[in-house]
């Protein structure tokens, strides 16, 4: 039965002894169709995207007047007014208002974060019940004014007389009325992300068709995953849209072919990152709803897979050790190393599609002997995965990548691939997920297709 | 809302006008409102013979026990919430004279939104030529008197089968339907008790307290009403509608506090994933209101095989399997009441609708044929025809069109998404567990296809 509404006095279900940790469980998730900058979404807010997709969320699963324990979300393009965006679109949709939520903010990787705190908290048993999210548009993006403009209202604004006014107002320049709009270069070496991974990409001699292959994949899987239902209880349309804006079902290898280079066109010959393989600015928003394996079982909601770990790697990209996207490659060997695995144990790979470029050099690194040895300090590759198993119902490239809706899009999407699977070779179906972001970080994360506890 | 027309001759200026030129003055309706007395004033009981028979004397102490200010005689210029003609005990055609004409003259008494209910039996179960033809009279006068009353006034019949009386659960539970506001849309039109069977709720506020009710097509429309006046009666709701009206479905299901479900109800596992859905989210699945429906509208002779089939496949096919997947469901611990939205178009016809009035006729003949396999578990099917209602789709019909399709019943408007989902309401209730197989009109009494 739907449950009653927590009262905001109402303690936790079920406590934790100190010292003991228990599962975290995603129960499912919800977002909206992600859509191309400037198209179905141009005129809707961060706010707007969050709530749409929370209160889906809300609808699949009957959580009206609900007390979350906690919810967390977050955008990488961020209004200033924006300060409290998780908890304005908490009081906006149709949970509790006495539901507490928090921002958080880690680039690209903002949404697998959120997941992977909140299943913590929900692991030591601080709270029962969570949302986790995120939402980006880069078509309402924040415009701000430039320093200088900056400075001198600011000044304007500490002035006390008339004349040390006009005086602060005569510093201004024709310049400094020009806007300052986001971007998404890296501000310690001024190059775009698309330009950083053309070197890498260069680097691991990735060439033009393997990439052009991987979005291929993309898009043919994530359409065919479209045509069988797959989303039907992951998304809820919004404005209009009931697929991804993005989404090129008939794109083919030839027509990838003909598309012109437009990263790393310094390198001449060399340039293979198009428009083609490499994810374009979206809009869009996604939550996941994750909760104690009790709290999901007295409200009769399903618990589609376990939160097993997660590991956060940077790299030093600024002195040019490593690519700026490749901070995945050294979490992933750590966190399988911690939890005894192989990537013989994995049965899906969802490998963040911020550009093809990113995906292979990825893998090229973890089947490089010579790297594995020296930089992972293995005895040789960290291992070559069974293509198959990547991407199966397709990801960025196809979806598009509203940064910090790509988390949440991914572990939902997985949760429920895992529990369709169910157990394989007697054990639950695993998958990892390998996030990379600006500044040089990645977030990765297990999960493992839940299946009850011995005795239960 | 009632139309513009209706709100502008209701009053001063527009009432002088209409009334001066004749035009049609509809009234607006009453409509159910939880705390609003049942009835607008005191109900007259009239039995047969000298007023007074065993049948009419235990209706108007179930009435009375109700609270109801029962008369079993009329006083002269006494303003009457509604007048009950028990006629359970008619022989003869010449038994009518009695109890109609002594009803008669208390029909001016009547108030604004009064009701008239007749109580008779079945003609198909009588033998007697005479007992039935006076049986059958009683269609012929219930549907004409329908006809004369006016300021929204409806005259509806309940018929005994040989299995019911004059008080059991759903011949009460159907008066009850009928005297309400909850019936505002409901006229000139009969609902058969063909048992003893049901249970009428001891909270007449939330008859579908605890219960769990699934709404295909829920997004918007009368599927939308049907969602939201379950809610009020205290049901549990599984909103069903096609992933591409999600954004509506879930607004609907934040609004009435249930469970959103995108499904295309055509696929071939949709009775199990909707059957699935309810035992797992709310532990169970009383009451399933088939209402999904499309139109493609095009003459016959210009019918293609798309139009023709995505009609037929989505407003009957799809209900027969899911009434498959549902009797031969294991996990549920009862068979579901279920109500399905059928259309006067089935029953009348409508020119460019042969698709559309082939599914909804169909959907009638299903609902015939199920009935005796639910009755044997103790469950029930019914059908309810909506007839013009002020939805998004009616909207769209050209303004002309539009105004005479509206006036052209006895209360002279369209009806509301919410009076359709009202009668829903009832025959998914268990107060209406002794009517099964029916199919109930909520057209105002459409002056087609009577």
């Amino acid at each position: 039965m739907p449950a009653a509404a927590h009262s905001a006095s109402e303690p936790h279900e079920s406590r934790v002894a100190p010292g003991t940790v228990r599962r975290a469980v995603v129960v499912g998730g919800n977002r909206i169709p992600f859509a191309r900058t400037g198209g179905a979404y141009a005129k809707s807010s961060n706010q707007d995207m969050l709530t749409a997709a929370l209160d889906g969320l809300i609808a699949r699963f009957g959580l009206q007047e609900e007390r979350i324990g906690e919810v967390a979300a977050g955008a990488v393009l961020k209004h200033s007014r924006d300060f409290n965006l998780t908890r304005e679109a908490v009081l906006g949709s149709a949970l509790s208002p006495e539901t507490p939520a928090y921002d958080l903010q880690q680039a690209c990787a903002t949404g697998l974060e959120t997941v992977l705190g909140l299943a913590n908290k929900i692991k030591l048993g601080q709270i029962d019940s969570a949302i986790a999210g995120g939402v980006d548009s880069a078509s309402d993006a924040p415009i701000a004014v430039s320093e200088g403009l900056r400075e001198v209202l600011l000044d304007l604004n500490r002035a006390k007389s008339l004349p040390e006014r006009l005086k602060i107002l005569a510093r201004l320049r024709p310049k400094d009325l020009a806007p300052d709009a986001p971007n998404t270069g890296e501000p310690r070496t001024g190059l775009s992300m698309g330009e950083h991974q053309a070197l890498t990409t260069a680097q691991w001699k990735i060439s033009r068709e393997a990439q052009d292959e991987i979005a291929f994949n993309s898009h043919h899987n994530l359409a065919a995953a479209y045509d069988r239902g797959f989303f039907d209880d992951l998304v809820t349309p919004y404005r209009g849209l009931s697929r991804d804006s993005n989404l090129r079902p008939d794109t083919s290898m030839d027509k990838l072919a003909t598309l012109k280079p437009v990263f790393g066109k310094s390198l001449g010959a060399e340039a293979t990152m198009t428009a083609g393989n490499s994810t374009p600015l979206t809009d869009g928003a996604s939550t996941v709803l994750l909760g104690s394996e009790e709290w999901a079982d007295a409200r009769g909601l399903p618990k589609l897979a376990v939160v097993v770990d997660g590991e956060a790697a940077a790299v030093d990209f600024v002195h040019g050790k490593d690519g700026l996207l490749m901070a995945p490659v050294f979490a992933v060997p750590r966190l399988l190393a911690r939890n005894g695995l192989t990537f013989e144990d994995i049965d899906f790979f969802e490998i963040h599609e911020a550009f093809a470029g990113t995906v292979l050099s990825t893998l090229a690194a973890w089947e490089d002997e010579e790297f594995g040895r020296t930089r992972l300090g293995l005895d040789g590759a960290l291992g070559k995965i069974d293509r198959a198993k990547l991407n199966v119902n397709g990801s960025s490239l196809a979806a598009g990548h509203p940064f910090a809706a790509t988390g949440g899009r991914i572990v939902a999407s997985l949760a429920k691939m895992l529990h369709d699977n169910g157990p394989l070779d007697g054990r639950p179906a695993r998958g990892l997920i390998s996030v990379c972001a600006a500044g040089g970080q990645g977030v990765v994360a297990i999960l493992e297709a839940y299946s009850a506890p011995e005795g239960r | 809302m009632t139309d513009k027309y209706t709100q502008f001759v209701s009053h001063g200026f527009g009432k002088d006008l209409a009334k001066k030129l004749g035009l049609p003055q509809p009234a607006v309706l009453r409509r159910y409102k939880a705390g609003e007395p049942l009835v607008p004033g005191p109900v007259l009981v009239i039995g047969s013979g000298n007023g007074k028979t065993a049948g009419s004397d235990d209706l108007a102490a179930a009435l009375a026990g109700w609270g109801l200010d029962v008369r079993r005689s009329a006083l002269p210029k006494e303003k009457l919430g509604a007048i009950v003609v028990v006629l359970d005990a008619v022989e003869h055609p010449d038994e009518l004279a009695g109890p109609v004409l002594t009803a008669a003259p208390s029909l001016r008494d009547l108030a604004a939104g009064g009701r008239v209910v007749t109580v008779s039996r079945t003609s198909a179960s009588a033998a007697n030529p005479a007992v039935a033809a006076g049986r059958q009279g009683v269609d012929g006068l219930l549907r004409s008197l329908a006809k004369e009353l006016r300021a929204g006034a409806t005259a509806n019949g309940i018929l005994l089968g040989d299995g019911a009386g004059t008080t059991s659960p759903s011949t009460l539970g159907a008066l009850r339907f009928f005297l309400s506001g909850r019936s505002a849309f409901v006229d000139g039109q009969f609902l058969t008790v063909g048992s003893g069977a049901g249970q009428l709720s001891a909270d007449a506020d939330k008859p579908l307290a605890g219960k769990v009710a699934v709404v295909t097509g829920a997004a918007r429309g009368i599927g939308a009403a049907i969602a939201r006046t379950l809610h009020r009666d205290g049901a549990g709701l599984v909103v069903v509608d096609i992933p591409a009206a999600g954004d509506h479905l879930a607004d609907v299901a934040n609004e009435v506090h249930g469970t959103a479900l995108q499904l295309d109800i055509t696929a071939e596992d949709a009775g199990n994933r909707i059957i699935d859905h309810a035992v797992e989210r709310h532990g169970g699945l009383d009451i399933l209101i088939h209402n999904a429906g499309i139109t493609r509208d095009k003459l016959l002779a210009n019918m293609d095989e798309g139009r023709w089939n995505s009609v037929i496949g989505v407003n009957i096919a799809s209900q027969l399997r899911i009434n498959e997947a549902l009797l031969g469901a294991e996990q549920l611990r009862n068979t579901p009441r279920i109500v399905s939205v059928a259309s006067t178009s089935g029953i009348a016809g409508n020119r460019g609708q042969t698709n559309y009035a082939a599914s909804k006729g169909g959907v009638i003949g299903m609902v015939r044929a199920t009935a005796p396999l639910l009755a044997e578990r103790g469950s029930s099917i019914n059908a309810v025809a909506p007839g013009f209602i002020e939805t998004d789709m009616t909207a769209r019909i050209p303004f002309a069109t539009r105004e005479v399709a509206r006036r052209l019943n006895s209360l002279q408007q369209g009806g509301l998404p919410g009076d359709v989902a009202e009668a829903i309401a009832f025959l998914a209730s268990d107060a209406a567990g002794g009517i099964t197989g029916e199919v109930l009109r909520v057209c105002g009494q459409n002056l087609v296809g009577a």
